[in-house]
């Protein structure tokens, strides 16, 4: 008998498989796809202070093997977030969720994270320090230990859930930021975000993207976010949720044998929206394969010695 | 939406870089004209979002345009072929608002999802006229087939070598019930300042998902934030923002 279920700070998930924030809206539209409440949990859209539109359009540009995102957080705003969005999503979804966070200053970290924390669903304040497409908050958060730490604090001293830390891979040392958050009290890691890329269209010789920039995502990332898995789980002693091009049962194996203790599942929604149920009914085959009886056991597996 | 996978019957070229093909498979889940399908290429990451043009029985047919390099794969694709498709996207038109003397506009590849429209207004005992509106004589598809379905069509191009010479804007009847719309952008916004009725307009966007999840495609409304691919992509003209 194969085993799927995994921890995060004290709460069993019945499988590593997240959708990742921002490719799977607040959930409640897949269930008309599938029974949602197969998934391990679920990472629902960054959430702001105030409701926000976004980037303008193009928001979106192909790449081999990925795409380009430059969304800029759009979402109804947090008190919209908890009195609708995620009573729509508990219909369909009963199990704790990951609320993904996001601000513009430390306070609104902090205020954001003060309201999601009271919703008794919420089992993980997840904190994007990461977003490469807003100015002025987000991203530059996640870019240097200081001010990483600093919002880690903040939000830590201001709710009792715990926090993760969702960071950037747009650095030039995630370890210094995993090392970083983790003095400052965060219960957890989620990496890796998008990577900031850029297309040119050749007709209007101008870039696709209405913002010039945005986040690459899709399975071209999955080396990169295996080999800062990796390294971030040689640095810390806190659990990390792995996420960067994963799209199949093997992909969720690998992720974990890096150091994740679960993952999730971002840009492959976008192109199978069910893909998690896919790699969930997959995930006891794929164990078989290549003898693993407990998924929780093989995180960091690929390390030597720690 | 569901995904399945269909089978490509025929795929010819019938204009400039113009092409259609017709797929064997599930299409239960188009339910009004104006929706899409949402289509997996090999080799490609993201799907292809293409109007769908008609159903009957378990046949799609689609018309799109060699635009870039997901489309040009496409193109080359063979009879028996088999595709990865999400079908039922999108709202849709919706005909219970037509009136009896509807008006269909289609500017270049916004001119296929008239067809599918214009056979369902037909069956209801509408009488259609369409508008369509090209660059020039290659670029002309869909007329005989649209005045087969019973419609009367008038057609402009830009260089005068089919048609009126000018914009669809520049042969619009004065007498219609209710317009539905679908074309590049300018066209959309030069019905929309031209029309004196109410009607529907179908955008196009840069998408994600196609399905509603990813909020690439959004635009605003007088209503509010909409989804070109989910709440849309046919948006009322009262709603539409400009």
């Amino acid at each position: 008998m194969t085993d799927t279920s995994v921890t995060l700070s004290g709460i069993k998930l019945d499988n590593p498989v997240i959708p990742a924030s921002g490719t799977f809206g607040f959930g409640y539209e897949f269930a008309d796809y599938y029974d949602i409440n197969i998934l391990g949990s679920i990472s629902f859209k960054g959430t702001t202070k105030e409701p926000r539109f976004g980037n303008p359009t193009p928001r979106i540009a192909e790449i081999p093997s990925g795409l380009i995102n430059s969304v800029g957080l759009q979402n109804p705003g947090v008190e919209k977030v908890i009195s609708s969005e995620i009573p729509r999503l508990s219909k369909y979804f009963k199990k704790p969720l990951i609320a993904n966070i996001s601000g513009f200053s430390v306070d609104e970290y902090v205020c954001c994270a003060k309201m999601l924390d009271k919703v008794n669903q919420v089992g993980i304040l997840e904190i994007n320090i990461s977003c490469p497409n807003v100015h002025g908050g987000g991203m530059s958060f996640g870019t240097c230990p200081e001010s990483a730490a600093e919002v880690t604090r903040a939000v830590k001293s201001a709710v009792s859930k715990p926090v993760y830390i969702k960071l950037s891979p747009n650095v030039t040392d995630i370890t210094k930021i995993a090392r970083a958050v983790q003095d400052a009290g965060a219960d957890g890691i989620s990496m890796i975000n998008t990577l900031l890329g850029m297309r040119i269209d050749l007709k209007t010789k101008k870039p696709v993207i209405a913002n010039t920039k945005g986040g690459m995502s899709g399975p071209c990332l999955l080396p990169l976010a295996l080999r800062m898995v990796y390294e971030v789980y040689e640095a810390v002693d806190i659990p990390i949720i792995g996420m960067g091009g994963i799209s199949c049962a093997k992909d969720v194996i690998e992720m974990m044998l890096a150091g994740a203790s679960a993952v999730q599942i971002g840009a492959a929604n976008l192109v199978n929206p069910y893909v998690c149920r896919d790699i969930i009914e997959n995930l006891p085959d794929v164990m078989r394969q290549y003898g693993i009886q407990n998924l929780s056991q093989i995180t960091g597996g690929a390390h030597n010695g720690k | 939406m569901r995904q399945s996978f269909f089978e490509i019957c025929e795929n010819e070229k019938i204009a400039d870089k113009v092409y259609k093909m017709t797929l064997l498979g599930d299409v239960s889940q188009i339910t009004a004209p104006g929706q899409f399908v949402n289509i997996k290429l090999d080799g490609f990451f993201l799907r292809r979002p293409i109007s769908v043009c008609d159903i009957e029985k378990d046949r799609l047919t689609v018309i799109y345009k060699v635009v870039g390099n997901g489309t040009l794969a496409m193109s080359e694709l063979k009879k028996g072929a088999e595709l990865n498709l999400l079908t039922g996207l999108g709202n849709g038109f919706d005909t219970a608002l037509s009136g009896d003397f509807p008006l269909l506009i289609g500017g270049g590849v916004g001119a296929p999802p008239m067809y599918f429209l214009c056979k369902q207004l037909v069956k209801q005992q509408k009488k259609v006229t369409a508008v369509l509106g090209f660059n020039s004589r290659t670029d002309v598809f869909l007329v005989n087939e649209l005045e087969s379905l019973g419609a009367r069509v008038l057609t402009a191009t830009v260089d005068g070598s089919f048609g009126t010479k000018g914009f669809v804007t520049d042969i619009l009847p004065q007498n219609y019930s209710y317009f539905y719309a679908c074309g590049p952008e300018p066209m959309l916004r030069a019905v929309y300042e031209k029309t004196v009725t109410e009607g529907e307009l179908s955008f196009e966007e840069r998408m994600g998902c196609g399905f509603g999840a990813c909020m690439g495609c959004s635009c605003k409304t007088k209503y509010g934030n909409k989804r070109i691919c989910r709440d849309g992509p046919v948006l009322k003209k009262s709603e539409v923002i400009f």
